[in-house]
């Protein structure tokens, strides 16, 4: 008898604790927020299924071996968790320069080279100048944001659209970067015995004080360092700025309506120069988190980087929100990973139509948050709104019966 | 002299896919939709043809009409393209979604797709698709002249193509009734809608009209960089869009810049054997000098010109016929 007494009021408790926790996930599924995540959560299963769709016309035997090895590839040891992490810094950081010029009403889609001055100052302050981490890290953000000015300067002074100029500063930083790079000695692999005339020497054997620390745990991954908490921490800086300070109001506002902004008393055409040097500056950073990790080496090429347009699509999956680009640039990090690993039954391609997929289903974000409006919130009749609702009739009922049975 | 003749033909070939490109761009931005996916439906044109190519590689057809082959690549990319923009117009004008969106997400999928696509059939990590030797339309002798070497050397039948488009797009934009309509849309969409002018069928045309100039393009790219389809453009859509705005969105000018730009890209091309050109013998790798170069120029014109340039006033603004 007193077993069952027990039984129940531990039953009655756990219910009360149920129902709590489900009343506030109602709560907040009734959010903005929420409404945003859960709308991106749709749009990530719905790639992925095209992405297994995918794999089942090309090779129908191993789609399954396929899928699994992306979607859990990112995590399957503990290097790989430290190579997500590692990847995901400098996407995090030039997600966040595209996600900040968006914020500001600008496109930047000069990230590339601004990312590409910030890599080549920060291995130039590591080799040349044989400056510690930091100093590094604060070069690469002073030349990214001064790649990133100068397309602000000609959009606020002469009335050059931001995109062509980014477009063209891409290409002109690229070039340059080589022309130094191939003209310093001192940064060639070869002065130092290496073989390689178009790659830089490693940092790490010319300056040890250049890397990243690693806190200690560098036995666990070559991949493992403070790279990633350096870019999340920025993350979060910058959510301050843009939304806890009068200098974020203003460049929001600047964004929204340059005239309505300019009436207001607004400096807009200083504003649009500082916007872009912050993202330049964001986008740079980037290049210094990538280099000083000590596990890359920057090389004479024709060809821009693909991680500063890639700032474009984590930007687009965080909704330029700061935080969201945490997440958004964790994921693809993730998923790139795995799709690394999925060579050579897959190309690894098969990962960019994922995200590619995800990014334009993102444009269906309104339709997907009218969709959950009606069926899962505010329909009273719909089959998951009963699902919802079930659980909490039945915990009442079954309260207060326990109660009366307590009485009796 | 003879060098003259090869950096004319080269300058010829760099310019036909920026013009045809950024033409295309043009009849989008025109109606109002930026399109920035340009690059993305080069490559999807550049893949489709190259594969039409190797299918008919051999076949009897391709043998006798080699030509009427290569049209039919590159009415299929025209089509392709216009299907593949499409998903671009359906995020910008009927989900109303920010333009970069679509585009973003189309200039990404493009070239895994391609790489995907070339995988499947032609086996593991071969992604490059050769252009078989049938595809062009004029062959320069070994001893050519001066003349034999600008129009015989690197020509395709994508160049009488695109002067027919430049002729084309100068009297559709400013001679017909569409043109005006379609400027109309770009620029006020409300007043063209208020005289019974549909906006979304317009920029729907606008945007499919520039995703198929788009995937000629990309054939005309795939032809000129000689080795055939290696599912990228290099830039080439966006630096199209960047001589779109250079030539501030007027037909002509855009042709000019292109050209202009594509002069002094074949000019880095060919720095070694041009006799009169520095050779900065004292700088290691003095080709990224010349590489330079062309965006160098770009920048310094537009700077000088660009208090005048103007872009379609409702470009980028998802047109809301309810909105106020």
């Amino acid at each position: 008898m007193k077993v069952k007494v027990w039984f129940t009021s531990v039953l009655t408790a756990l219910k009360h604790f149920f129902i709590k926790i489900w009343t506030a996930i109602k709560h907040f599924r009734k959010t903005k927020a929420s409404k945003s995540i859960l709308a991106s959560v749709f749009s990530i299963i719905i790639g992925v299924l095209i992405g297994f769709i995918l794999m089942i016309a090309i090779k129908p035997n191993e789609a399954f071996y396929g899928l699994g090895i992306m979607l859990t590839g990112g995590a399957s040891n503990v290097s790989n968790i430290f190579q997500v992490l590692y990847t995901a810094a400098p996407l995090l950081m030039t997600g966040l320069a595209v996600g900040f010029a968006f914020k500001t009403g600008l496109f930047n889609i000069g990230a590339a080279g601004q990312y590409t001055v910030g890599a080549f100052l920060a291995i130039f302050g590591a080799i040349v100048l044989k400056l510690p981490w930091y100093l590094d890290i604060l070069l690469a953000a002073l030349g990214g944001a001064l790649w990133g000015a100068i397309p602000g300067i000609f959009k606020a002074f002469l009335n050059v659209n931001e995109v062509i100029t980014s477009i063209m500063f891409n290409w002109i930083g690229l070039f340059t970067v080589d022309l130094i790079i191939a003209n310093t000695p001192m940064m060639l692999s070869s002065t130092y015995g290496g073989f390689d005339r178009s790659r830089t020497v490693d940092i790490v054997a010319v300056n040890p004080g250049a890397k990243l620390p690693s806190l200690g745990m560098e036995s666990l991954s070559a991949y493992m360092n403070i790279g990633i908490f350096l870019a999340v921490i920025i993350a979060i800086l910058i959510y301050i700025i843009l939304n806890k300070t009068t200098f974020g109001y203003e460049l929001k506002a600047c964004g929204y309506n340059k005239e309505s902004s300019k009436y207001a008393g607004i400096n807009a055409k200083r504003n649009i120069v500082y916007s872009m040097a912050i993202s330049g500056a964001l986008a740079g950073i980037g290049g210094a988190l990538t280099y000083l990790a000590g596990t890359a080496t920057m090389q004479i090429t024709k060809s821009i980087s693909p991680i500063g347009f890639n700032g474009i699509p984590v930007a687009l999956l965080g909704t330029s929100n700061p935080i969201g680009i945490i997440f958004s640039a964790i994921f693809i990090a993730y998923i790139q990973i795995g799709g690394n690993a999925m060579q050579p039954e897959f190309a690894t391609e098969v990962v960019d139509i994922v995200i590619s997929v995800i990014i334009y289903l993102s444009a269906f974000s309104l339709v997907f948050k009218q969709l959950i409006d009606r069926y899962l919130l505010n329909r009273k009749n719909s089959k998951l709104q009963k699902l919802i609702k079930a659980p909490d009739d039945q915990a009442v009922v079954s309260g207060t019966s326990a109660k009366e049975g307590e009485q009796q | 002299m003879n060098v003259f003749g090869d950096l004319i033909a080269s300058m010829i070939a760099f310019a036909v896919p920026l013009i045809l490109v950024a033409l295309g761009a043009m009849y989008s931005e025109r109606s109002g939709t930026i399109n920035i996916a340009l690059e993305g439906i080069m490559i999807i044109g550049g893949l489709a043809a190259s594969l039409l190519f190797k299918v008919l590689n051999g076949t009897e057809f391709a043998t006798n009409a080699p030509q009427l082959a290569v049209l039919l690549g590159i009415l299929l990319a025209a089509v392709v393209g216009a299907l593949y923009s499409f998903f671009l117009a359906f995020a910008s004008i009927r989900l109303k979604a920010d333009q970069t969106i679509g585009g973003t997400a189309l200039n990404m999928l493009a070239p895994a797709l391609a790489i995907v696509i070339t995988w499947a059939i032609q086996g593991q990590g071969q992604t490059a698709i050769y252009t078989p030797d049938w595809v062009p339309l004029a062959t320069a002798p070994v001893d050519a002249n001066f003349f034999e070497r600008v129009f015989l050397k690197n020509m395709y039948l994508t160049t009488p193509i695109c002067i027919l488009v430049i002729i084309a797009t100068v009297i559709i934009i400013y001679k017909t009734k569409f043109g005006l309509r379609l400027r109309a849309c770009g620029e006020n969409p409300a007043a063209a809608d208020s005289v019974g002018i549909n906006v979304y069928r317009m920029r729907y045309i606008g945007v499919m009209i520039s995703g198929a100039l788009a995937g000629v393009g990309g054939v005309a790219f795939t032809l000129a960089a000689g080795s055939g389809f290696a599912s990228t453009v290099a830039g080439y859509g966006f630096l199209a869009l960047a001589v779109m705005i250079f030539g501030n969105w007027q037909p002509t000018k855009i042709v000019l810049a292109a050209l202009l730009f594509a002069f002094f890209k074949s000019l880095s091309g060919m720095s070694g054997s041009i006799p009169f050109l520095p050779s900065f013998d004292n700088v290691k790798e003095s080709l990224y000098i010349y590489l330079m170069i062309p965006y160098i120029v770009t920048m310094i014109i537009l700077a000088l010109t660009s208090k005048k340039s103007r872009a379609p006033k409702a470009e980028g603004i998802p047109y809301d016929k309810g909105a106020r």
